[in-house]
């Protein structure tokens, strides 16, 4: 394709050029990841003002989360942001195979996150650990956390933390949930994507990295202070 | 435009006078700093810093997010407007933080010091 020319099929009636409707996109995506920061910006407010005022809480309810699979869980999501910006790059320059490698793996490091992250959530409800008024931590977990934790009373408000929490982490499983539908869509429109038809790939792999960043976040938040 | 701009350009598809195509370099160099941070961000975590804990873990996840940024979401490369959407929102959620942190910490030791007093009361 020419930059001015209207020579290919996925050239909208409205574009003056390929680059005009690439550079549109574009900024359609970043305006929606812009709005995405300010939504999450909400819920880390909730994080903070609880975390401020009661730091012994968050002290102690960070016992019940496991760092090292939350630190898998960010090697798992760093190597998929790898992989979707790979797959921008093979999409420019028209490797279909490699595209399809890199867009496979990506929806697959997004399951083995999502996997990982039901386990998690599993674990602590089967153990009583639920949001706001239904957390009663049953004794067989209470048990096996770190000496420093079980001579400690269990703090009256555990249950608000594990909201924030669950909201926290839980929407952002929504957005990894959502992405694999998304690169499902690439992998499923890949026989269209190219050097002269890689907006879509663009877009998602955007999205993806600030589903990204979000959990890079998260993970020390919650976590590991 | 620095020298391996230019040079990875080079290697851009026909036409697109604008794009960049990101060299398998800068992507693995990326995902390996950001590695080797995550790593770095436990390590620091297991020392005991006190209050500066927290400012550790947010400064090492700040860095992080400019490299993903900067590299993997082309921001190092292309127009300064996506950098001002970023930026503007990401400065924006953090006054949102601030100012309610600041907020409600002022005012909590009053409402507790009330709280402790209704509590006498009854």
């Amino acid at each position: 394709m020419s930059g001015g020319g209207g020579s290919t099929p996925y050239l909208a009636v409205q574009f003056r050029d390929m680059e005009a409707q690439v550079e549109t996109g574009k900024l359609g995506v970043w305006l929606f990841l812009g709005s995405e920061i300010l939504f999450f910006g909400g819920l880390f407010t909730a994080y903070s003002v609880y975390r401020a005022n009661h730091i012994e809480l968050f002290r102690y309810a960070h016992f019940f989360l496991d760092w090292r699979l939350g630190a898998f869980n960010t090697f798992v999501l760093l190597t998929s942001s790898l992989s979707a910006a790979w797959a921008v790059r093979c999409a420019q320059l028209g490797q279909r195979r490699g595209l399809r490698f890199t867009l496979l793996a990506t929806f697959l490091l997004a399951a083995a996150f999502l996997l990982v992250k039901y386990f998690e959530y599993s674990h602590k409800l089967e153990n009583g650990i639920g949001w706001g008024a239904a957390c009663h931590p049953s004794a067989e977990i209470l048990a096996s956390l770190p000496d420093a934790a079980r001579a400690l009373p269990v703090p009256a408000h555990l249950g608000t933390f594990f909201s924030i929490y669950y909201l926290m982490t839980g929407l952002h499983g929504i957005h990894v949930l959502v992405g694999m539908g998304l690169f499902a869509w690439l992998l499923r429109r890949l026989p269209t994507l190219g050097p002269d038809h890689w907006g879509a790939v663009d877009g998602v792999a955007l999205y993806w990295h600030l589903v990204d960043l979000v959990w890079i976040f998260l993970f020390p938040l919650f976590y590991l202070v | 435009m620095t020298a391996r701009e230019s040079s990875t350009s080079a290697s851009a598809p026909a036409g697109h006078g604008r794009v960049h195509v990101v060299t398998p370099a800068a992507l693995l160099g990326t995902v390996a700093a950001l590695f080797a941070l995550t790593v770095v961000t436990v390590v620091v975590s297991r020392v005991d810093l006190g209050a500066m804990n927290v400012v550790a873990a947010l400064g090492i996840a700040t860095v992080k997010a400019i490299a993903v940024a900067a590299i993997f979401m082309h921001l190092r490369y292309e127009g300064r407007f996506h950098v001002v959407v970023l930026v503007g929102c990401a400065v924006f959620a953090a006054l949102l933080v601030g100012f309610v942190v600041f907020d409600t910490t002022r005012y909590q030791p009053d409402l507790r010091a009330r709280e402790a007093a209704e509590t006498r009361h009854r």
